[in-house]
């Protein structure tokens, strides 16, 4: 029997929507059953262990690169959500004035830009910049991090200001606030569910990225990504699993807490 | 007030505008933007011997993008291998744009229509495979169409297949691997543009005696075109300078430019070759960038 | 009395160069201590714009506001002893009732006792204390309209400015809150300056009424001089329903004109400043007119053809089609066992009450 109509229905959707989310699972899933080999192959699930994590967090190399993926992320994300909650600040709720499109354009160009040709660029611009200083440290990396993740901080933070009514401010001006504290009061209070957003998207983009922490980086300076990056083009073992296992659990716990953060302000 | 007094707050404001946001310009200007004009540069100079460049002006990193000198004279002839692996990027970039369209607009169609409690679970399970790691994703894959991978040990074990399929290092690993980590940004922006949907819209569609596919095609598809528009652009533009991808799944043969750009920075050490590569990659995002606000402004002017 | 608000020569223009708009055009107005003033007008006559220079959100650019014989123009929002409820409330969601009402306090850098008494007088003021401790998105509309209120009467201010504050409410809590306010103006002794486009609210709660249109007031007065003798012809359209006859005035005796009419009757009403032979137009209020039969008594003074019979259950207005093609409207109190004797389409005449019509002004 065919059916009852639905206004909403188009035949074949729900079963292509739930095909294409069991393709999306699937290689995670079994990606996360390997982790768990005791066997150092990827293909035959031999028995469950811990062994590949208690492996990975002995191997110095692994526990450096989180160490400074942690580092370059967290210093690269308050630094840019700073700066960005400033821009913001400065490019919203105003008529258009002289520059503003080109602030527009200027903040949001490392979205537009191919990873790949900034990292290049970056490249190029750096191993000039070294020869000349010889400052060989980590802030270029940071420099890196912190100007990508400018956008995916500015982006939450320009939308909730946007979207915040004009007249509070007003009505606070009205109440005898200054401009610092209408600013304080007001503002802000109002604005840091967008920065704290603005936070945890440049961290977890920071953390994720490989191209162009690839092409920064100095010798001994890898992080997360381009260590495992590594270790693909070499015989991999079910360690490299174990390390995305962990990974993947911190990226579920961000996107959670937003999540649910988000969700109880509506 | 008087109006010089007005025009000098109003100069005051703007001082104090660029001041706050120049923190911010400063840092996306020396370590993101700014160093493509070293790269243009770069592009018109003469190859060092052992990379880097030599103070020189020279045409000849962009001949090299699309012809070849021969190995013992300075005949020119076309690049095929350089022109082969540009038309292999935008075909592969293409492709994936189209797979993951036809499998994300059901998919996002599917999520924007649950009853609202359990809509929220969808686009979070959608919203996880986005921000996870795009390595990890593209490991996860390569464990699946390795030659002893998932795919080939469950068809050797139901007895299909008498020896491995090699899927590994092909250009359709490549494009199934772009599918699979680009579908979620195909997904966000069509759901995005979906919700918003007014579905009393579609119901006067039907109201009107249109059958469910044309319904689909006339009133729904043109109703969410901004979000197709947007996803498109979404994949293709990451899809044209993927490196990672393509490099772990496609070797060291099947190239895309990306992984060209890489190598005159790598064994091939011609940085002016990969400087004019990189802004050839750029000039083409730029031109599909284009197309797309030129789309945008269109369908903007229709509603508002 | 001592005036609280003095308007002087006010002008407001927006945009620069070609593309210029003049909000507010050398106003005049002058506004007594402890009094309920109303400005009226339809949207874009610039009244909410005056408001907002008298609050300090906007600069004039040319003239004087005087509080209190100083002149506040230039001075920011937040030095002024003014405050204001605003149309859509603006109340700051991330903070609770109690700490919305006290946020004027804290600004001005008030004890914590002080300001939590204050709070508490306010919270009784407008019977809001048990939800002293709610958020403001928890609350009701009506109860978001008193919490503004609160807000803004806390710090004591010497004028309170209340712009649209009832628009967003239901007929019937608009009716609440409008006794309220004036009982809350009476109690507090703060001169109110009220905006709104609601003539029917401007008369029944104002002290004074400013009638404003395209940047312009138009006439200031009591609501009893604005409803009886608008100063032109938009203030008699913009208040209340208005019938307008043109005629030439006959001859003069006293304070009242007799004018021809131009269907041919003669009518009596009150001149100011015409002479004999001007060329007038009178003002009759649709309650102040009856429909009458043909033949006509003494006091009908036109005739015409019954088009509409409109019933609104405390009267019924009648549509009455003129020989120059205009159309009179009177409105009649409905009494018991009174039916309707005039079918639609007969002739009828109009009579109008003694001393009811009203000549404007001429030139108006």
């Amino acid at each position: 029997m065919a059916k009852p109509f639905s206004v909403k229905r188009q035949r074949g959707f729900t079963a292509m929507a739930i095909a294409c989310f069991a393709a999306l699972y699937l290689p995670i899933f079994v990606l996360v059953i390997f982790a768990f080999n005791s066997a150092s192959s990827l293909s035959h699930f031999e028995g469950v262990s811990l062994r590949w994590f208690h492996e990975a967090a002995q191997n110095k190399q692994v526990v450096d690169a989180t160490l400074r993926s942690f580092h370059v992320a967290s210093v690269a994300a308050v630094i840019a959500t700073l700066v960005a909650t400033m821009a913001a600040l400065a490019t919203t709720r105003t008529r258009p004035y002289p520059g503003l499109t080109f602030k527009y354009a200027l903040l949001n160009a490392p979205l537009m830009i191919p990873e790949i040709v900034t990292a290049v660029a970056l490249l190029i611009v750096f191993s000039q910049v070294k020869g000349w200083i010889g400052y060989t440290g980590i802030g270029y990396l940071i420099a890196a991090h912190t100007a990508f993740c400018v956008p995916f901080a500015y982006l939450p933070i320009r939308a909730r200001l946007e979207n915040m009514d004009l007249t509070l401010e007003t009505a606070a001006a009205d109440l005898y606030a200054t401009r610092w504290n209408t600013f304080r009061y007001v503002t802000l209070p109002l604005l840091w569910p967008g920065i704290l957003a603005g936070l945890m998207l440049s961290f977890v983009i920071s953390l994720d990225d490989v191209v162009i922490t690839e092409f920064v980086k100095s010798a001994g300076q890898d992080t997360l990504p381009t260590y495992m990056l590594g270790q693909l083009r070499r015989s991999i073992t079910p360690e490299v699993n174990a390390i995305s296992v962990v990974l993947l659990l911190f990226s579920v716990l961000v996107v959670t807490l937003f999540f649910f953060a988000s969700k109880r302000r509506n | 007030m008087s109006q010089s007094a007005i025009r000098a707050d109003y100069r005051r404001t703007l001082t104090r505008r660029w001041l706050l946001s120049s923190p911010a310009l400063l840092i996306v200007l020396l370590a993101a933007t700014g160093p493509l004009l070293v790269v243009l540069l770069y592009s018109f100079l003469k190859a060092g011997p052992y990379g880097g460049v030599l103070p020189e002006f020279s045409p000849e990193a962009w001949i090299g993008v699309v012809m070849q000198r021969g190995l013992f004279d300075d005949t020119l002839s076309i690049a095929d291998a350089h022109l082969a692996i540009f038309w292999r990027s935008i075909r592969l970039s293409l492709e994936t744009t189209l797979l993951t369209l036809i499998f994300g607009f059901p998919t996002a169609y599917f999520i924007a229509t649950r009853p609202p409690n359990t809509r929220e679970l969808w686009l979070f399970l959608i919203t996880i495979p986005f921000w996870t790691n795009l390595l990890i994703r593209t490991f996860a894959i390569l464990q699946i169409i390795r030659n002893d991978g998932t795919i080939n040990t469950v068809l050797l074990k139901l007895g299909l297949i008498g020896e491995p399929i090699r899927m590994l290092y092909t250009d359709g690993a490549i494009l199934a691997g772009m599918v699979y980590v680009y579908l979620p940004l195909m997904v966000l922006p069509l759901y995005a543009s979906m919700e918003k949907l007014d579905f009393r819209i579609v119901e006067a569609g039907y109201d009107l005696y249109a059958t469910p596919f044309r319904v689909l095609r006339l009133v729904i598809i043109p109703l969410v075109k901004p979000g197709i528009v947007a996803g498109c652009i979404l994949v293709f533009i990451p899809s044209l300078g993927a490196y990672v991808t393509p490099n772990v799944l496609g070797g060291g043969k099947n190239l895309m430019i990306g992984n060209l750009i890489e190598l005159q920075f790598g064994q091939g050490r011609n940085w002016p070759l990969g400087s004019a590569l990189s802004i050839s990659l750029m000039a083409v995002v730029m031109a599909a960038l284009i197309v797309y606000v030129r789309n945008a402004d269109k369908t903007g002017g229709h509603h508002g | 009395m001592n005036e609280a608000i003095g308007i002087r020569d006010v002008s407001k223009v927006f945009g620069q160069g070609d593309t210029t708009f003049t909000a507010v055009a050398r106003v005049n107005i002058s506004i007594r201590e402890n009094e309920f003033f109303t400005l009226l007008g339809p949207s874009g006559c610039g009244k909410t714009t005056l408001l907002r220079m008298i609050a300090g959100f906007e600069f004039p650019t040319d003239g004087e506001i005087l509080l209190h014989g100083e002149n506040i123009a230039d001075m920011p929002p937040f030095r002024r002893p003014i405050n204001t409820v605003f149309q859509n409330y603006a109340l700051f969601p991330h903070m609770t009732v109690a700490d919305n009402i006290g946020f004027g306090l804290r600004m001005l850098g008030k004890s914590k006792a002080e300001v939590s008494e204050r709070v508490i007088e306010m919270l009784r003021l407008v019977k809001m204390e048990p939800m002293a401790g709610r958020r403001t998105s928890e609350i009701s509309g009506g109860q978001q309209q008193r919490v503004a209120l609160a807000r803004a009467l806390a710090p004591q201010p010497k004028v309170l400015l209340l712009d649209e504050p009832l628009s967003a409410l239901d007929y019937k809590l608009r009716k609440e809150m409008q006794l309220e306010l004036k009982r809350m103006q009476h109690e507090t002794g703060i001169t109110f300056i009220f905006v709104t486009h609601d003539q029917e609210e401007a008369l029944t709660m104002s002290d004074r009424i400013a009638v404003m249109s395209k940047g312009q007031v138009l006439q200031v007065g009591s609501p009893r001089d604005i409803y009886d003798a608008p100063a032109d012809r938009f203030v008699a359209e913009f208040i209340g329903e208005t019938n307008f006859l043109t005629g030439r005035v006959r001859k003069i005796a006293e304070e009242t004109a007799e004018v021809m009419l131009e269907g041919g009757a003669a009518i009596s009403a009150t001149a100011a400043g015409v002479g004999v032979g001007d060329d007038v137009t009178i003002v009759v209020r649709p309650e102040h007119a009856e429909v009458v039969a043909v033949p006509a008594t003494g006091s009908a003074v036109t005739k015409g053809t019954l088009e509409n019979v409109v019933y609104f259950g405390t009267d019924t207005h009648f549509h009455v089609r003129l020989p120059d093609g205009s159309v009179f409207v009177t409105r009649q109190q409905n009494r018991p066992r009174l039916s309707s004797e005039f079918a639609v389409g007969s002739e009828v005449s109009i009579a109008v009450a003694a001393d009811a019509a009203r000549i404007l002004r001429a030139g108006a």
